[in-house]
């Protein structure tokens, strides 16, 4: 990681900026979403991004701990939508 | 120099599926078409991604964690992805008009468990 060109920085750089963005995006469908399983999905998406998220940093700090991070996040993001897709089974009626 | 021109393929991939990941769900009308869209893409986003970490970190250990993060992802997102289909459908969200659940009776039976995949076949059948 030590003769990076400075083009490689650049585009990792770029690439969170517009992850982050999108994450902000997938926000506003949280936000909308009609019903409770858009939510569901759309915070799945933003589990997933953040994965993505954890990777590009881990290339840019060179660190290899962010790539661990990222397979722990997507773990996470994994059980979070099972169990919520569980509760709105049992537990909520869509009015 | 070939590595890093690998690497930014890869990122500018990732973020390209990223992208259109995101766009289906904010732009596709009903959750169950969302879901596509938050499923397929960026997984493979993800993916492009974590091949970049992979390449840019070479075969060692966190090399294979980044592999195994790619395994993870193609296992868990679609399982994912289902169950909310499930309990989208479960909690009574209206399909697109012309779309009909196959087997109708599975609805009314509570338990995940006993689903009598043949009584529902030759029903379902017959009101086809």
């Amino acid at each position: 990681m030590s003769d990076d060109p400075a083009v490689l920085e650049w585009t990792v750089r770029t690439a969170l900026i517009l992850v982050s963005g999108l994450c902000l995006l997938c926000g506003y469908r949280v936000v909308q979403g009609p019903t409770t399983p858009d939510r569901v999905v759309a915070l799945d998406a933003i589990a997933t991004n953040v994965v993505a998220i954890a990777v590009l940093f881990a290339l840019q700090t060179g660190r290899g701990l962010f790539i661990t991070v990222s397979l722990v996040l997507a773990i996470i993001g994994f059980i979070a939508t099972v169990a919520v897709a569980k509760f709105v089974t049992e537990g909520e009626i869509i009015e | 120099m070939i590595r890093s021109a690998l690497i930014i393929a890869l990122i500018v991939v990732g973020v390209f599926f990223l992208t259109v990941g995101t766009i289906g769900l904010l732009r596709l009308p009903n959750v169950y078409n969302r879901m596509h869209a938050t499923s397929k893409p960026t997984t493979l986003g993800t993916a492009a991604i974590f091949l970049a970490g992979f390449v840019s970190f070479g075969p060692g250990n966190e090399g294979l964690t980044s592999l195994i993060g790619i395994a993870f992802l193609f296992l868990t997102v679609p399982t994912g992805a289902h169950m909310i289909a499930r309990s989208a459908h479960r909690s009574g969200v209206p399909f697109e008009d012309s779309v009909v659940w196959p087997d109708k009776s599975t609805d009314e039976s509570e338990g995940e468990g006993e689903l009598e995949q043949s009584e529902t076949a030759d029903e379902s059948s017959s009101d086809a």
